[in-house]
This record gives C-alpha cells, structure tokens and sequence, in this order.
C-alpha cells in the first residue's frame, strides 16, 4: 500500500467508545441481525470484524463471532462482506427504532 | 385479518427520491402514502455533504429562499496527496453563491424533512416509523402493495415505488437486485465536527453562508476510494468512501481512514480544536450505469439508490439529484400508467424512456466507465504519489545545481512510481474520452 499517512494506525485521540456516544440510538427490543456462530467458526476472513463501521462484531476464542445488534447503523456492509450464505440474518429495526442520525 | 388501506400508490422510503415521487403524484391528483421505517424523514440517511440544485428548479421554484441549507458552495477544491505532499486544483465562483445557486452543504435530517414537507403540503400522506416489511403480489405475480411491521397493516395500490435506499428489500424480494454483491458498493464514513462559524470562514477563505466542497484522492491506504470535507454552518463534514470488498480484504478499520485524513498536514490546521458531534456511515451503490437493475416490473418502480443511482466518478460526486429526479420521474410515470390503466411492467416503461432522455441516466450512460477508471490502482495507489513528486520537482528551487525539464521530470517520477509513460498518456486519453 502507498500513502500511508503520518499517523496511519494511531488514532486521533477518540476512543471508538467516544464515537459511537454521539450517535442517537433507539433501541429496540428485537435484534433485527442474527450471526449463526456456527458457520462463522468456520470462516477464514471474518471481514465483518474490521469492515463493520460499527464493529459490533468480535470473535469469540473458539473462533465464533459476538453480535450486538444495539449500536448498530443499519447499513449493510456486514452481510454484504459476508463469505458465507445464511452466517448473517439481516433484517431492519422495527419502525421508528434503530439507528437516528440528526447530522448525516 | 390485517387492516388494508387502498391508495393510488405506494411510496416506501421518505428520502429525495420518495419524496419527489409522493410529490409528482399528489400533484397529479392521485392518492399516494409515503411509507417512511424512521421517526422521521432522513433520520436513517448520512451522504457527503453537497446536494447540487438545478433539478429542482422545475419541482420546487425558487427552491433555494425556503431550502434547509447550510451554506452554498463557492469553492471546489480537489485534492491529491501522499502522506506528506497534496497538490490541489481549487476552483471558486462567487456566481455559486448567489441566486440560481450551484450546490449547497445540507444535513439530510433537515433537507429530506423538508422535500417530504412538500410532498405532504401537496396532500401526500406520511407514514414514519413504519417498516415496509416485504412486498404482496397477487396470483399473476403482480406487485399490488407493501405489508408492514404497523399491526400488520397492508398498504394496498396498482403501483409501488420503491425508494427504499441501497439495501432495498424490496427491489430484492422482486428479483432486480441481487442479494448483496459488495463489488458494486463502497462505504462511506463520516465525522461532523463541531467548528465556530468565524474559524470556518477564516480558514477555508468563505464569507457568511459562503461554503468550501473537497474531494482527496489518495488518502485511503491504497484501498480503491477518496475523502472528503465539507463546510456546514457551524461544523465541517469529513470522511472517506471506500470500495466495500476492497475494504474488507484490507482489514482497515474505516474510522482509521478517517482519522488518517484529519492527522494529515493539510487537513489537521483546517480541524484544530474542533469536536466531533456524530459519526455515522452509510452505503453507496457505485456500480454505475452497466450494472444498473432493471427499474420496472409489474405494478413496481424503483428510483434513487434502491435504482443504484449515484455517480461517484472522480469530477461527478452525485447521488441525492438523481433521487429527486428518478424519483419524480417514477411518480409521473406511475400517474400516466394510472390514467391508461395499465401498470404492469409495459405500462410502467415510460420512466425508463423518461430517465433514458434526462440527466438521470444520461448521466450514467456518459460516465459508465468512469468508476473503472478512478477505481483503477495506477489513479488511486501510483499517480497522487507522481503527480504529487511532478509538483515537487517542478517547484523545488535546486540552483546553483541545474533543474531537468518538465518532460525529463515527468520520465523520471513516472519511473519512480512504476508507471510507463504510454500509460499515463493511454489513461490521460482514457479519461478525456470518459469526461471530456
């Protein structure tokens, strides 16, 4: 990879903690994103762990992955990246829950 | 047995694109719900920044004394840079910032709220908080309205529109779009950053009202894509787009890209002392024209991103005007379908014609190649590096030691970067071609 920047891999002061504090989330009672953990454990790339703006996917030590549908932007990526069939069950929040962006 | 309300038409997503359609078809009379899964219009939606005005001139006259805006663009600057270098080709025009105006910095919680205000101005109904949770066809397989997640309540009419954004569901169930196909989508991410009204103007070099639109290429790590800054009222809009499988092959977190574009020595003086206020991240359907679905089946249209319907080419960064217009065109088309009785497919087919004969499409047609081009490794990992060391060359003042000529310096920095010069003159030409 060229251009990487001064500064490439440190970050700019704001935990990811910090970041998702400032999004307005509603959050309901349904988890409209299921992982099969199973088919997950037998995943080489897990690009949803580092693509997920979000990163509301960890791998778990026995090489499955954790979900939390909570923080969660609604946008797709994660079942987009997905190798495999069926791993993610991607659905919207119920109306008027979910992700609220006021500065998008 | 779920309730059933009968409309004209079926409008599902309140973005531009749902509200231009809802639009066109109050104004044509028709009866026509707006079908919106947020609190309120905009509320799932996060773009660049910049909406460009002229397709409104005929929707909404003299749009912009009544537009939520933050400030109109006067300068474009579009930047190229390595990691200690950028060179930067900054346009400005004080005609852009005043009246017909060129484009504007607008936030989509205000904008959408506000062309979904005209829609239900015009007698549109508006739904929120209300998920279109899937398509219901009859025996022939005809599309004759939505469920929804609202006690079940199905939303009945001969046409639906869906303006469901990127991921439609509903585009997919009807069998337009595939089911996720990373290759024709890229990521944006976002930060808005707080910034005091006078710091904006004093650093970007704007007045009051007077705003600054940027596009970086070559500050995503060598993942296919660019950045960008633009200038609100009292914040600034900075991110990157990346390509969605090039991303993930990476293992970059995209928040870091972000944060590589705000540490860099262009960037980081126009930033200091700003907070962020909100992060967000959305997708953009970037397969351009050639992979552009089908917009029309039995009793269905589909416009704006559901319609794959952005353009991120380099000089063309759109996406919310071909919303409005598809998504007005749909509404029209729907109406004359309405009138002759008719709204299968066939009788749908007018909006293709429609969009095939303005800017929507012809737009898209003219830019087909322009993502394979811009997208390519020479343009994103090989020529800001070059281009960036041409400028150096050329500036650096060497004397007494004597200084190569322009064309012994463009050898040289092509060679250091690995680029052959009849590649550069054959993507030189490419790109005339493709814009020119």
């Amino acid at each position: 990879m060229s251009a990487v920047m001064p500064g490439a891999g440190k970050w700019d002061g704001i935990s990811f903690a910090q970041r998702m504090a400032t999004v307005d989330f509603r959050i309901g009672a349904r988890a409209h994103i299921a992982v099969d953990s199973d088919i997950c454990r037998s995943c080489t790339t897990k690009a949803c762990v580092s693509a997920c703006p979000a990163n509301l996917f960890a791998p778990t030590a026995d090489g499955g992955i954790l979900f939390n549908y909570e923080e969660c932007f609604e946008c797709g990526t994660c079942y987009m990246v997905c190798n495999s069939d069926g791993a993610i069950t991607w659905t919207y929040p119920d109306g008027g829950h979910g992700v609220v962006f006021h500065h998008g | 047995m779920p309730e059933q309300i009968e409309f004209d038409a079926v409008v599902v997503g309140a973005g531009p694109a749902g509200a231009s359609a809802a639009l066109a078809l109050a104004r044509a009379g028709r009866s026509v719900v707006l079908v919106e899964r947020g609190p309120f219009p905009g509320s799932k939606n996060v773009y660049g920044g910049v909406v460009y005005g002229r397709v409104l001139d005929n929707i909404v006259p003299n749009w912009w004394e009544e537009v939520p805006v933050e400030r109109w663009v006067v300068r474009r600057s579009t930047m190229m840079m390595t990691g200690t270098q950028s060179l930067s080709v900054d346009f400005r025009s004080q005609a852009w910032g005043s009246a017909p105006y060129n484009g504007m910095t607008t936030l989509r919680s205000h904008f959408d709220a506000w062309l979904a205000g005209k829609a239900t101005d015009a007698g549109a109904r508006l739904v929120t908080s209300t998920v279109a949770t899937g398509l219901i066809q009859d025996s022939a397989g005809r599309v004759v309205g939505v469920r929804t997640d609202r006690d079940g309540a199905e939303l009945r009419a001969p046409v639906v529109i869906a303006c469901d954004g990127v991921n439609s569901f509903l585009a997919k169930e009807a069998g337009l779009l595939p089911r996720a196909e990373a290759s024709h989508h890229t990521l944006g991410v976002k930060e808005v950053l707080d910034l005091p009204p006078g710091a904006i103007n004093e650093r970007f070099g704007v007045q009051d009202h007077e705003g600054v639109d940027m596009e970086i290429l070559g500050c995503t790590r060598g993942i296919p894509g660019g950045g960008f800054l633009y200038t609100n009222a009292d914040s600034v809009s900075i991110g990157v787009v990346v390509s969605l499988p090039e991303l993930a092959a990476s293992g970059v977190r995209p928040e870091a890209l972000i944060a590589d574009l705000k540490a860099h020595p262009t960037i980081a003086p126009l930033l200091a002392g700003s907070t962020l206020r909100e992060y967000g991240a959305h997708l953009i359907p970037e397969g351009g024209y050639d992979t552009m679905p089908a917009l029309a089946a039995d009793g269905l249209l589909i416009a704006g991103d559901a319609g794959a319907m952005t353009l991120a080419a380099g000089l063309w960064l759109e996406g919310v005007n071909f919303a409005i217009g598809s998504g007005y065109a749909a509404g029209q088309a729907t109406d004359r379908a309405l009138s002759q009785g008719d709204c299968s497919a066939k009788g749908l087919a007018s909006y293709r014609a429609d969009l095939e004969g303005q800017f929507v499409l012809a737009d898209h047609k003219r830019l087909r190649k322009a993502p394979s081009l811009v997208l390519s490794e020479r343009v994103q990992q090989r020529y800001p590096g070059l281009i960036c060391d041409l400028a150096e060359g050329m500036f650096t003042v060497t004397n007494p030691t004597p200084k190569a000529g322009a064309l012994a310096l463009t050898r040289q920095m092509a060679a250091r970067h690995g680029v052959k010069l009849r590649q550069l003159a054959g993507d030189t030409l490419r790109g005339l071609r493709i814009f020119g």
